[in-house]
């Protein structure tokens, strides 16, 4: 009895878990990504895909600050290659890809001798450069809003690379009344707040969704792709949330391999030790 | 424990040591010979669980102090180096996270297991408070815990519940601008709740020092309720309880494993991994999963300064259980009108935990009208939790002193042994 | 276990069994029914003469002394019923938990070496083209100095005719720069005494002078006079072209 109000109760609690509402807007559409799942991995490809997404169109407003050049090819990034890694003695900062796309960039340094504030070529070791010095130099270009720093924004969020994807393909059309603020662009997957540009006594139920800062970004055909896939704003917004979560997650193919061995591991030394319980106690009654 | 030592030192050091500071003859006495209840059940293993957890967390949570700065500019990416940079600081930052919820699923389980079979009544009071004492270390553990993230989560979280000690009147603002060190939850509060996290953990690991060696004077419960009466009871703690601990143990490590391999952030919220911005307030602030029933009864009072009072009034019924309670009989396995309301306490439980997470104002059944009354419909969070905070205190205040005297409990078995070797010759 | 209690409070027990009195509810909580003292006194062994009337059912379990759970005693008579740690199926178990805590420590002790930060500086590349010839650069290296100082054609013969001289630390000058880069001199600008930073062209050979204690090197950093028992250091370095060197 006690044992079956146990298991009701803990099933209560995992459904309440998930359950924290947002402000109203459409569910982030279901997506089959590579790396979900108990034995999910990053598809390189397509992290490469993203990466070229992120560096030709978000990255003029949005920074990394939390990825180095370096993190590109570490295990499970987007360009890895076994040849550069710990186990042939080297490092992803001898990635040419790697050395190649820092030297692209250019960083925010000091001159040694006189002091001055340069920009140098960059390194493996170095961050991605942010498009901005500061905050205030961030709202002052994009109308008082802050791009947020995209490091992070996979997990961010909820429902993770699912919901970039939805905001990238939610810039519908306006239903019909609705008044989209100056600046402003309406995006279904937003969970915002339509109030601003809707009247509920008037007009009745509120669209889902909300007003959002950020022009809608991708189009068909912005970033080429060189694996030939085609370029449509479906493709890029999977790529580049697939590569977010890669830059959220770095670590993600690591700790799902470790956990298979663990979990593999604790059920035969489950198995051992209810064995050797079983055995301690074969005379005892208890 | 009453009865003398057993303790046979056989080398020549064990001699000269157990002269000295007889460790060995402690170690025996409490962990190897010590006479053990024969019938008990698998609710009683979540003492070694938390032993675990509490070991986990303190070498887990030493390590990251390692690489963690506790500065308001630098904490959030200094996590986010030992989730990138650190070698396997990904897993010990993931299992010290989520080995909080671990200690918390397994303390809730161990102090239910404790309400139902009568493990606070006499001779075992003390050994219960010392048990709530842990408890509430353990959450002002959490709480400062969760602040040191610095995301936005661990900041609004933090500046909640420090503003809740506000509601005192007179002393109010002197004890938020004393622990806030400032005007507001800052660099300060940080670095002072990274220093008091770091110490408190050491703190609960002497207060369960006391917690065994008062188990150990007045010997365990178990579920018939009724105390060893003889050898024939019970059984040396090695290898039996040793054993099968050390199996719950494994099958615990698999929980937790499942959580930090492939769910680590299920348990979190998003809004943790935004760097904190003071001047921006989340959608919904929540506390840990673990905080949310005592969070709903503090929203279910109206009242700034009584939400606080029923809050810590909540914790403070479980301190005074073992007076509240009249029953003469411990286990409640005997006490078939005290198990329904035990059933009914838990499941009010899941639902303060419930509606902790909730708006208040939403409606728990979207769609349905209800009357409106005095603050807020009836169909909706808040009220809900207000019904099942009346149930709380309820349990405590009503139910245990009047079921005791009212009820009409089962025949009570003369000893552990009677029901259990009494189907000596079936095996296991 | 069964629930609920098949065996009433006359069922049992025998008459004549030496037992605390009990209330109608049969337990121990009672703190109307028992003395204080009753609550601190050691359990009350039954006798075992009336033990066995009173669980029949126990009488394998009686041989011998009143060592009821004993299972040491009961080895004494039946051998193998001793759950013995030599069983192979407790050392399995030992042996996997073993196992398990070894790999559970590694993570513990790997933490501590270098993160991927420290190491992504460990190696730094220079560009030779702007250090004029007898001039050196001075540039931090993995948290300390480093020299990097093109020769001239007169310093780097002074320190070739120098490699037979007696010396603290003896070194051919060939040794310690690149074939066929003789002028391009990489060392560790810490000294080997105590760790200053010398300063360059000071002291006789023009080399380095130690301000701390006097140390004085050559134009190959060898150690000349001085407390500073070895030369200057060179670190392990590769030339990636004529004008670009990776040092570490």
């Amino acid at each position: 009895m006690l044992r079956k109000v146990t298991l009701i109760a803990a099933a209560l609690v995992l459904v309440a878990g998930p359950a924290f509402a947002s402000g109203k807007a459409e569910e982030p559409p279901k997506i089959n990504f590579s790396f979900e799942g108990p034995f999910g991995t990053f598809d390189q490809a397509q992290l490469q895909r993203g990466y070229k997404v992120y560096r030709e169109v978000c990255s003029a407003c949005h920074s990394m600050n939390l990825l180095a050049f370096r993190n590109l090819g570490d295990r499970g990034g987007p360009f890895y290659d076994e040849k550069y890694s710990p186990k042939h003695g080297k490092t992803s900062n001898d990635n040419p890809y790697v050395k190649a796309i820092a030297l692209d960039a250019q960083i925010a340094d000091i001159d040694s001798e006189t002091g001055d504030p340069i920009k140098r070529p960059g390194m493996p070791a170095d961050h991605f450069p942010a498009p901005f010095p500061n905050a205030a130099a961030a709202r002052a270009s994009n109308g008082g809003a802050l791009p947020p720093d995209l490091s992070l924004i996979a997990k961010a969020r909820e429902g993770g690379p699912e919901y970039v994807v939805g905001i990238m393909r939610g810039y519908v059309t306006p239903p019909a009344g609705l008044k989209v603020p100056v600046g402003q662009h309406y995006n279904n997957h937003f969970p915002g707040s339509v109030s601003a540009g809707w009247d509920e006594k008037k007009q009745g139920h509120a669209p889902e969704g909300g007003f959002i800062a950020m022009a809608p970004p991708l189009k068909d055909g912005l970033v080429t792709f060189d694996d030939g896939k085609p370029s449509t704003v479906a493709q890029q917004s999977e790529d580049v949330a697939a590569f977010l979560m890669w830059a959220a997650e770095p670590k993600l193919e690591e700790r799902k391999q470790m956990g298979a061995a663990v979990l593999v591991f604790l059920l035969i030394f489950s198995g051992l030790l209810y064995a050797s319980y079983r055995r301690v106690w074969r005379n005892e009654s208890h | 424990m009453s009865g003398h030592s057993t303790y046979q030192p056989k080398s020549g050091f064990s001699r000269w040591m157990d002269a000295r500071l007889p460790v060995g003859r402690l170690v025996w006495d409490s962990f190897v010979d010590y006479p053990t209840p024969r019938n008990l059940n698998y609710w009683w293993t979540f003492g070694g669980i938390l032993s675990l957890c509490l070991g986990v967390q303190i070498i887990t949570g030493i390590v990251l102090a390692m690489h963690y700065t506790p500065s308001a500019d630098h904490a959030f990416n200094s996590v986010e180096h030992i989730m990138r940079d650190v070698n396997y600081g990904w897993l010990i930052r993931y299992v010290h996270a989520n080995g909080a919820s671990m200690f918390f699923i397994a303390v809730y389980l161990h102090m239910l297991r404790g309400l139902y079979y009568g493990s606070y009544k006499a001779p075992r009071e003390v050994l219960w408070i010392l048990g709530c004492v842990i408890y509430g270390l353990m959450m002002a553990t959490a709480f400062m815990g969760y602040v040191l993230p610095w995301g936005q989560m661990s900041f609004h979280g933090a500046v909640v519940i420090t503003n809740l000690l506000g509601a005192f009147p007179v002393v109010g603002e002197t004890i938020t601008t004393l622990l806030w060190g400032g005007f507001a939850v800052d660099e300060p509060t940080l670095k002072r709740f990274f220093s008091l996290h770091y110490l408190l953990p050491f703190m609960i690991a002497g207060v369960v020092v006391l917690h065994v060696w008062a188990l150990h004077v007045v010997g365990q419960n178990n579920p018939t309720g009724v105390d060893p009466k003889s050898k024939a009871d019970t059984l040396p703690f090695t290898p039996y309880a040793t054993v099968k601990d050390g199996f719950a143990m494994s099958v615990f490590l698999i929980l937790f494993a499942i959580f930090v391999f492939y769910m680590p952030n299920a348990l979190g919220h998003a809004d943790n991994y935004i760097p904190a911005n003071p001047l921006v307030t989340p959608a919904h602030i929540v506390p840990e999963w673990y905080f949310l029933p005592f969070y709903a009864i503090l929203r279910a009072v109206p009242d700034k300064l009584m939400g606080v009072l029923a809050m810590f009034g909540a914790i403070g019924c479980l301190f005074a259980l073992p007076w509240l309670d009249t029953s003469k009989v411990k286990s409640m396995r005997y006490r078939p009108q005290a198990q329904l309301y035990f059933v009914i306490f838990l499941v009010v439980c899941m639902v303060l935990g419930f509606c902790g997470a909730k708006l208040p104002a939403d409606p728990v059944i979207p769609g349905l009208w209800s009357p409106k009354v005095f603050d807020a419909e009836l169909n909706s969070f808040v009220w809900l939790s207000r019904f099942a905070t009346l149930y709380y205190f309820a349990y405590f205040l009503v139910v245990m002193p009047v079921l005791g005297l009212t009820e009409k409990p089962r025949a009570v078995p003369e000893t552990i042994s009677s029901p259990v070797l009494g189907d000596a010759d079936k095996k296991d | 276990m069964r629930r609920g209690n098949p065996y009433s409070r006359h069922g049992l027990l025998k008459k004549g069994v030496t037992h605390t009195n009990r209330s109608c509810h049969g337990t121990s909580t009672g703190r109307r029914d028992q003395k204080r003292g009753d609550l601190l006194a050691p359990p009350v062994y039954i006798p075992r003469a009336n033990l066995q009337a009173a669980y029949p059912s126990l009488a394998r379990h009686f041989e011998g002394d009143l060592q009821v759970a004993d299972p040491a005693a009961n080895a004494a008579h039946t051998g193998e019923d001793d759950p013995s740690r030599r069983d192979f199926i407790h050392i399995a178990a030992i042996t996997a938990a073993a196992v398990g805590a070894g790999a559970v420590a590694w993570p513990f002790i790997a933490q501590m070496n270098p993160a991927a930060d420290t190491l992504a500086l460990a190696s730094v590349e220079y560009d030779l083209s702007k250090i004029e010839s007898g001039l050196q650069v001075t540039i931090n290296w993995r948290g300390k100095p480093l020299f990097i100082r093109n020769r001239t054609p007169e310093q780097i013969a002074a320190a070739v005719a120098d490699d037979g001289k007696g010396m603290p630390d003896p070194q051919a000058d060939a040794d310690r720069h690149k074939e066929g880069k003789a002028n391009w001199l990489i060392l560790i600008g810490s000294c080997t005494h105590l760790g200053c930073v010398p300063t360059v062209g000071g002291g006789e050979y023009g080399g380095w002078f130690c301000p701390c204690h006097g140390s004085v090197y050559d134009t190959s950093g060898r150690i000349r006079s001085g407390p500073a028992p070895k030369n200057l250091v060179v670190p392990e370095y590769a030339f990636l072209s004529d004008t670009k060197v990776k040092i570490g």
